[in-house]
């Protein structure tokens, strides 16, 4: 691939992730924050591909992409709900903290960046960042954490199943 | 036989009659009670008698203390000198216990009394059979509850209420000298086992003996009720007058005695404390005899009686004659009980009347009660062959030889001319109590067979009791507890005849002054010296308006102004600070997530901040 | 690699700013969820930058677990909002107050 065209799918993830974050916060409508959201989810996975981590950037396409923001999608339509935002805030002077502190926020970020001595980019094989070549990291040293995520998994499922049960006087 | 259950007796009934005492039939409590004493006097004359028992005998229970070096082990410690303390508090508080179930038989509170009587049994027990101070100490305090609960026993009786707390007060200022004279034997010789205490007596430094040994003595002015601090026991009359026979006059009042006969070792090395003690104890023989003359309440002469024979075993203690002074507090616990019971008989006849203005005439129907109360008056004057007369002597006699013409004399010489005052104020009592003409209307009835079958056997008791010390008998308890002080008798400088005779003859003396000063029941007016007499040497007033007002003023400064403003203003100023930054604190507590959020960006961005400029 | 890493991490700090800012200034709980997810996303980003810098699995592998978490936060957060809503028939963080101080 030449130095180019990454230029150039660079620029278009980016773009695309920005559009998206921009239309996640500032959409009025939660269906087009979903959708955004989704636009930026598959920006993200452009880039996880330019950065080698193809396996990465599947997980990102049918978790996120496919289970995620569907299930985003099937609340918001559940709830048909406002946007909720119709009334003056209560909180008075919490647009302007939160776009003061954002910044002062986003200028520290950029000032830690700075900080860091850039290191060469290592050279690395062919298959760094496959099925095979994360899986195989998942389930030999990471083999332990990985049982414990299922777990983490199935308790969410049954919280899930307790908290959203109609109330039984 | 476990020396334990010499204890575990009486306690055994406090439990039963303080815990079911109410479900009992009113006679059974005072069986139980009565009957836990009774058993506990067979143990201890089992117990005394053993023969092949060790000299002396310990029974180690547990370790109380230990840290470090110091250890105090809670044992108990039976010898010549505790035998002959625990059979006459389970003799006499047995018979005592019996009287009390005639006397006690109309009171619902029965149960609450035998409890108590026993749990003092039980107390005094531990205190005189204690093998360490700290032991000994813990009796020391038990018998003092017992002692204000049975005083403040009617306290639905303002009098008797307020009775039992003076009583409480005038001890705990002795206990804190008791208190601070262990604390400096605990530093000095690193001990409080009575058994070592004898051991590193001589180790300790004069100077240290003697204030140790003084402030031991403070307590026992306190409990025994010494010169200052006696003020409290003509007060603890407001008590049943079993109570006051048993407690106020023949065992925990004897407590100071018997301390510092325990601690002997300590007390004989500490020449100036010995003098202390014999002075104190001789002036409050006197003091209390004369105080005695212008009671006109029955009970209140025989307490101050008891201050006063109680001066007499001081005296004993601090002229080293402690056989005598041990010996005078047996026979005293015979004839003051029966002094006691008797009273009570008559207050029991006459439906709590006391005062002898209001009695008079009582030889007749009382006649039983009479005789007894003559015995013990004529053991009290010291008339030969009552006991009182061999105790007495005995002490008056070493403390003449004791002197050997010096400054001691004076305190023999007090201690005869209390000999007469005792004579007389105990005639008067007598005659005013049971003389015609009366001045009464009531048609008295002599008391039920419980009541006077005790009277009858302390009788028997005041009469003969004197053989334990008497020279011709061969004067089995003093000569025991003569090897067990290691004295040797005086024996070798014997006494002049003349002094032998002096005591009987100035006892007589007085019983003839009595007689005719107060015959036919006349009321003699003193005039001055009356006045005198009543306001306690005006010592009454000294303490009321010096020591009492003074103290109630700083009572109340501390009461209105230290404790309202300073204390309760503390205790509110920081409930108050608490309250008030609550209340400006939980603004922040918004319950807006939103706002949460922004202050942790805020933190964040804080700690990115320092993490970058450090 | 003919884009720098700095360029992805950059990027990364931008998007997950956006996602403070949702956070902090709507009010539909829903979009403050999606917020959140936006905040995620971009560490995702950062972690895949530094494991292709550095040539290292773990930075994937970390990935993967933080998308697991997700997923469960996702469906735990979503069941807490369908019981708000329930409950109290609204969709705005700020009536949920019962809180305060």
């Amino acid at each position: 691939m030449s130095a180019l065209i990454e230029i150039i799918i660079f620029s278009a993830a980016a773009a695309g992730a920005l559009a998206g974050g921009v239309g996640v916060v500032a959409s009025a409508q939660p269906v087009r924050s979903a959708l955004s959201l989704l636009l930026v989810l598959g920006s993200l996975a452009v880039m996880y591909l330019l950065l080698a981590a193809p396996f990465v950037a599947t997980l990102q396409v049918i978790i996120y992409a496919g289970a995620i923001v569907v299930l985003f999608l099937f609340v918001i339509m559940l709830l048909h709900a406002r946007s909720g935002e119709e009334r003056p805030s209560k909180l008075r002077g919490q647009r302007v903290a939160a776009f003061v502190l954002s910044a002062a926020f986003y200028a520290a970020i950029l000032a830690v960046l700075r900080t860091v001595r850039s290191a060469p980019v290592s050279t690395i094989g062919s298959e760094f960042g496959s099925a095979q070549f994360v899986g195989g990291a998942l389930f030999t040293t990471y083999v332990l954490p990985f049982e414990l995520a299922s777990m983490v998994l199935i308790v969410g499922i049954i919280a899930a199943v307790v908290i959203g049960r109609p109330f039984v006087r | 036989m476990p020396l334990v259950l010499i204890i575990a007796f009486p306690l055994l009934g406090w439990l039963l009659n303080g815990l079911l005492g109410g479900y009992l039939p009113r006679r059974m409590v005072g069986v139980v009670g009565s009957a836990a004493v009774g058993f506990s006097f067979l143990i201890a004359l089992n117990a005394v008698q053993q023969p092949e028992r060790a000299e002396p005998w310990v029974v180690p229970l547990y370790t109380w203390i230990a840290a470090g070096d110091f250890v105090v082990r809670a044992g108990l410690l039976l010898d010549r000198l505790s035998s002959t303390m625990i059979l006459v508090v389970t003799g006499v508080g047995f018979l005592i216990h019996v009287y009390s179930i005639g006397y006690m038989a109309e009171d619902p509170a029965a149960p609450r009394y035998f409890s108590y009587l026993n749990l003092f049994v039980a107390s005094m027990l531990l205190l005189v059979l204690g093998d360490s101070l700290l032991v000994l100490f813990v009796g020391w305090e038990l018998v003092g509850l017992c002692s204000y609960l049975l005083i403040g026993f009617w306290f639905e009786r303002d009098r008797a209420a307020s009775a039992g707390r003076k009583a409480f007060v005038v001890n705990r200022i002795g206990d804190a000298g008791f208190l601070l004279g262990m604390i400096l034997l605990a530093v000095t010789a690193g001990t409080l086992d009575i058994g070592r205490i004898g051991e590193r007596a001589a180790s300790i430094a004069p100077p240290a003996l003697t204030a140790i040994t003084l402030l031991l003595f403070i307590g026992a002015t306190g409990k025994s009720a010494q010169l200052p601090l006696y003020t409290w026991l003509p007060d603890a009359m407001e008590g049943p007058t079993p109570v006051s026979a048993l407690i106020h006059a023949a065992t925990m009042v004897t407590a100071g005695v018997y301390m510092i006969a325990r601690l002997h070792p300590l007390f004989m090395r500490a020449e100036l404390t010995q003098m202390v003690v014999a002075a104190v104890g001789a002036a409050t023989a006197f003091f209390a005899a004369t105080i005695a003359l212008v009671q006109w309440d029955l009970k209140r002469v025989l307490a101050y009686s008891t201050i006063s024979q109680l001066g007499y075993m001081f005296l004993a203690m601090g002229v080293a004659a402690m056989p005598a002074g041990m010996f005078h507090l047996t026979t005293h616990a015979f004839f003051k009980a029966l002094l006691f019971l008797a009273a009570g008989s008559v207050m029991h006849a006459m439906h709590g009347a006391i005062d002898m203005r209001r009695l008079g005439g009582l030889g007749r129907p009382l006649r039983f009660t009479m005789w007894s109360f003559l015995i013990g008056a004529l053991a009290l004057a010291g008339v030969p062959p009552f006991a009182g007369f061999f105790s007495k002597d005995l002490i008056l006699e070493q403390a003449f030889l004791r002197a050997d013409g010096g400054a001691v004399l004076l305190l023999w010489m007090a201690g005869v001319l209390t000999s007469l005052v005792t004579a007389v104020y105990i005639t008067r009592a007598a005659i005013m109590t049971f003389a015609p003409p009366s001045a009464h209307h009531v048609a008295p009835h002599e008391a039920p067979p419980s009541m006077w079958w005790p009277m009858a056997a302390l009788a028997v008791l005041s009469i003969g009791g004197g053989a334990l010390g008497a020279q011709s008998a061969g004067r089995p308890m003093v000569q025991g507890l003569q090897e067990f002080f290691g004295l040797t008798a005086h024996e070798g400088a014997a006494a002049p005849l003349w002094l032998a005779l002096l005591t009987p003859a100035v006892a007589l003396l007085g019983i003839a002054v009595g007689y005719f000063a107060y015959r036919g029941r006349r009321q003699i007016n003193l005039g001055r010296v009356g006045t005198f007499l009543e306001l306690e040497w005006y010592l009454e007033p000294l303490y009321d308006r010096v020591i009492a007002g003074n103290a109630k003023r700083v009572g109340r400064v501390l009461a209105t102004t230290v404790e309202l403003r300073v204390i309760d203003g503390a205790v509110n100023g920081i409930g108050l600070a608490a309250v008030r930054a609550g209340a400006s604190l939980r603004r922040l507590q918004t319950g807006y997530v939103r706002n949460y959020a922004a202050a942790i960006l805020a933190g964040t961005v804080l700690l990115i901040g320092w993490w970058l400029l450090r | 690699m003919s884009v720098p890493i700095p360029y992805y991490l950059a990027l990364s700090a931008l998007l997950f700013t956006m996602g403070v800012v949702g956070v902090l200034v709507r009010r539909n709980a829903l979009v403050i969820f999606m917020s959140i997810e936006l905040m995620l996303n971009s560490v995702n980003l950062t972690f895949v930058a530094f494991a292709r810098q550095f040539g290292t699995v773990e930075g994937q592998v970390t990935v993967f677990f933080v998308m697991v978490i997700a997923a469960v936060e996702v469906v735990v957060g979503l069941s807490i909002i369908i019981a708000i809503f329930r409950t109290r028939d609204t969709m705005d963080i700020d009536d949920v107050d019962l809180l305060r101080g």
